[in-house]
């Protein structure tokens, strides 16, 4: 049997090689259970993108998460925003700079640890380190001696560990000296950055971040990174917000088509992202189980002012002219389907009323009117080197769709094919350089997800100078002034006032047109019922109850 | 044949160097990663380097490449941005695939193999212009809308399979998903072996075999058969290969969390670690597919012989 004797051989020489490799290895994978389980709520989730540390965590799905097992000192109410106290008593200040924070005493993290002024003070000192490399660290920049722990300069070393202007009371009281005034730095404490940590991540950091312990209404039951993460309701949590349901599975997935379809095959309870090309169907398919609402998001168009093409002093009409030119109406109802609204202002409609949003403050600068927009251009000199191109990324997010009606809506009212065309930039990383390097010559997309419901934070990070998210590197005193004033303002109404006094000096110079408030969008199945998003567009999963 | 083996073996350390070399020259080319890990805000100077520092992005690339060879030679693979060692994920991965692949390439050789000897057998008959229209339309519709319509069609509507597959993905939950990838070369493994049957039924050991007087069933399987299936072999093992690395689309479609999902999250991430430690495991697959095939080949027909 020669034959015989060869395939053998065959075998075994690649079964050696396998072997080397070590490819044979199976995998113990223990199912996860999970299923249709008693009051568990399955949802869908994606993959996050850095370790689950609250200072680390800067996107949605780990932030989920974070929500989840984690309770501050303040919490956004899911429906108006507003930041409630959570943990913290009283949160009290004289001047607008020196805050005294004192908090409740009967709060404990899930393996039993008491929740004290220490636990804030370490994690917001780690937080804050530069050697910790956390990517929420600009969070405390406010806070006194920020510019010791995490110097801004590449290659700095930081000369403190902790932060100067944090300073232990007692086990239930401490102190935090800013280094400006900032009126309602309070109310930027529900954001997950500023939650407390238990001693155990600072003593056993990995096993920590394998199995994240926290002091919210769930615990984690088990977690296998990049595929699920099973959360049990958390018996011993005494908030006033426990959940309402056994658990939350939470399932990774790629394809947001595939969760949609696993919602209508009832593998899946809840979806929080509607796929674009399901969004003719949906109502159809969810009926009333579909939820569309406003979220904190804004998309704009920024320009590069540091570029010559944009830096001249009539260069404002131009750009006002193509915020005229864009009939975002026509936009957001034949491509996004109604889940964008067109936006009237710098903020978003998240904020109500009395937190800062006015409908139409741009007025009719963001209203489409062709004739009055070619005839801003004109005078604005025409489009710098007569023509502009619009640049997005490709990889991500479907920006190409509208990216290019924008072009068209402006090519029909200058009556020229050739005025904007769409400039992809291959990946989302590449188009952060250009954009953090400063090499953009047109104008390019740019989205803002509000980190707290402030006015402030849709308007100092982004248009005050020098800010960490100034992409247009947009400067004018006027705006400084105002901005300023504000923080310092202890009474809110006023300062929200101040606020969008300075949001009217955008509409002059127009550094960034806003196009469209985005909304936040999910779906859920017949077996749950009461479930919200919140205003950053995330379900409110410990509100969710199983039928 | 042992001298052969070993000759071959030792033939993939260069491929295997200059193949890893080229991955992440062309994933560094990709662009500096670490803006993205800020989303659509400006990272501050001092974090990012810091970060830049602990990946190794400043050093020159030849640098960077040493390194992480290094790494590779003591078993560490590096860290994905999510701060999971990148042989956890390949733990993780790489069976789930191999599973797939497994369900698939068993598709290719018992659908494949028994249409191609039919159609080969009967040709210009009925049977056999069906067979071949069915390829044909297999062939043209591309994967995704096959997955998508069969997803819908088994799981939503007539609910005999759950639309995607659950994290520890058993066989029997990829039966779909491997169908699904397997269809495309199923066609083509169905032409190839249908072709090579018609041209070797006129072969002359075949007239002989029949002439001796043997049943047909032993005239097709161990003299018609085993004769046409070298090139049906040499596609299934390149197959494998890109099966493995190809399941991007059928993976992302049926939620399959395997080499094709780690792949396009690694280059979504512009994660040089992930995505070359995974295309090296890749690059061996190929290479040891390729050597079983060599292999096979003198099992399959006596005539060739390897010193």
């Amino acid at each position: 049997m020669r034959g015989a004797t060869r395939l053998k051989w065959a075998v075994c020489a690649t079964a050696v090689a396998l072997a080397a490799v070590g490819c044979g290895s199976s995998s113990d994978d223990s199912g996860g259970g999970g299923g249709s389980g008693s009051g568990v709520v399955r949802a869908s989730w994606g993959d996050p993108q850095n370790p689950l540390e609250p200072a680390d965590t800067n996107e949605v799905q780990g932030g989920k998460v974070l929500d989840m097992i984690f309770r501050g000192l303040k919490k956004y109410d899911p429906k108006t925003g507003k930041a409630t106290d959570m943990i913290a008593d009283s949160i009290t200040t004289t001047d607008s700079q020196n805050f005294d924070i004192k908090i409740k005493p009967d709060w404990t993290f899930s393996n039993g640890e008491k929740v004290t002024a220490d636990s804030f003070i370490n994690a917001w000192n780690y937080g804050a380190l530069l050697k910790n490399a956390q990517l929420n660290a600009y969070f405390f920049q406010y806070i006194d001696g920020y510019d010791k722990v995490h110097p801004d300069s590449e290659g700095a070393k930081s000369t403190a560990t902790t932060l100067s202007g944090l300073t232990k009371v007692s086990d239930t009281e401490f102190k935090v000296k800013l280094n400006q005034k900032f009126s309602t730095f309070p109310d930027t404490l529900g954001y997950s950055a500023y939650y407390p940590l238990p001693k155990a991540f600072f003593d056993d950091h990995a096993n920590w971040l394998k199995k994240p312990i926290g002091n919210g209404p769930y615990t984690v039951q088990s977690y296998q990174k990049g595929s699920q993460m099973s959360l049990k309701k958390w018996d011993g949590y005494k908030g006033p917000d426990p959940a309402q349901n056994g658990g939350v599975d939470l399932r990774v997935y790629t394809d947001n088509n595939t969760a949609y379809t696993d919602l209508q095959a009832g593998n899946l309870d809840l979806v929080d992202d509607i796929p674009a090309s399901q969004l003719k169907n949906v109502k159809s398919d969810l009926g009333d189980r579909y939820i569309n609402q406003p979220a904190g998001i804004i998309q704009t168009l920024a320009f590069p002012l540091y570029n010559s093409r944009w830096s001249a002093a009539d260069s404002a009409k131009v750009r006002q002219g193509l915020s005229m030119a864009i009939n975002r109406k026509q936009i957001t109802d034949q491509i996004f389907q109604q889940t964008r609204t067109p936006a009237t202002d710098w903020t978003s409609p998240v904020l109500g009323d009395s937190g800062g949003f006015k409908e139409g403050l741009c007025g009719d600068e963001c209203t489409y009117n062709p004739t009055k927009a070619k005839q801003l251009i004109q005078e604005g000199g025409g489009l710098p080197g007569g023509s502009i191109t619009i640049g997005y990324n490709a990889d991500t997010g479907s920006h190409k769709e509208w990216v290019d009606a924008v072009c068209n809506s402006i090519n029909n009212v200058l009556g020229n094919n050739k005025a904007c065309v769409g400039a992809p930039t291959g990946t989302f990383a590449d188009f952060r350089n250009k954009i953090t390097n400063k090499q953009m010559n047109n104008p390019f997309r740019s989205g803002w997800q509000m980190d707290y419901p402030l006015i402030q934070n849709f308007l100092q990070p982004l248009y005050f100078t020098n800010a960490s998210s100034n992409d247009s590197h947009y400067s004018n005193a006027n705006f400084d002034k105002l901005v300023n004033e504000a923080n310092a303002e202890p009474d809110t109404a006023k300062a929200v006032s101040l606020f969008q006094d300075a949001e009217k000096q955008l509409v002059k110079d127009m550094p960034a047109i806003p196009l469209w408030y985005q909304n936040g969008s999910a779906g859920y199945s017949d077996k749950v019922s009461n479930v919200l998003l919140n205003p950053f567009s995330v379900p409110v999963y410990n509100e969710i109850k199983v039928n | 044949m042992g001298r052969y083996v070993i000759r071959r073996l030792l033939q993939m350390i260069p491929v295997f160097i200059g193949s890893t070399f080229l991955i992440f020259f062309m994933v560094y080319a990709l662009g500096d990663p670490v803006a993205a890990l800020f989303g659509d805000r400006a990272p501050d100077p001092a974090t990012a380097a810091r970060i830049r520092a602990d990946l190794h992005l400043n050093d020159p690339l030849w640098k960077q490449y040493l390194l992480y060879m290094g790494n590779i030679f003591r078993g560490d693979f590096g860290t994905a941005f999510n701060g999971q060692p990148v042989t956890e994920l390949l733990r993780s991965a790489y069976p789930i695939t191999i599973r797939l692949t497994i369900v698939a390439i068993l598709f290719e050789i018992v659908i494949g193999i028994t249409l191609g000897v039919v159609t080969g057998m009967k040709r210009g008959r009925p049977i056999d212009t069906g067979a071949l229209l069915l390829t044909l339309i297999v062939v043209s519709i591309p994967t995704f809308v096959i997955g998508y319509v069969l997803q819908y069609l088994f799981g939503v509507k007539l609910k005999w399979v759950s639309p995607s597959v659950s994290p520890s993905a058993p066989f029997n939950e990829l039966i779909l998903p491997g169908l699904v990838l397997a269809l495309v070369s199923l066609a083509y493994v169905t032409r190839l072996t249908r072709t090579s049957v018609a041209e070797n039924t006129r072969a002359d050991y075949v007239r002989t075999a029949v002439a001796k007087g043997l049943p047909r069933r032993r005239v097709v399987v161990r003299h018609l058969l085993r004769n046409s299936l070298i090139p049906v072999v040499t596609f299934i093992g390149t197959d494998i290969g890109a099966l493995m690395g190809g399941a991007i689309v059928t993976e992302r479609i049926y939620n399959i969390h395997g080499v094709g999902f780690q792949l396009y999250q690694g280059i979504l991430r512009n994660n040089a670690p992930t995505v070359v430690g995974f295309v090296t495991i890749l690059v061996l697959v190929f290479l040891l597919a390729n050597l079983l095939v060599d292999l096979l080949y003198a099992v399959l027909d006596p005539r060739i012989r390897y010193a």
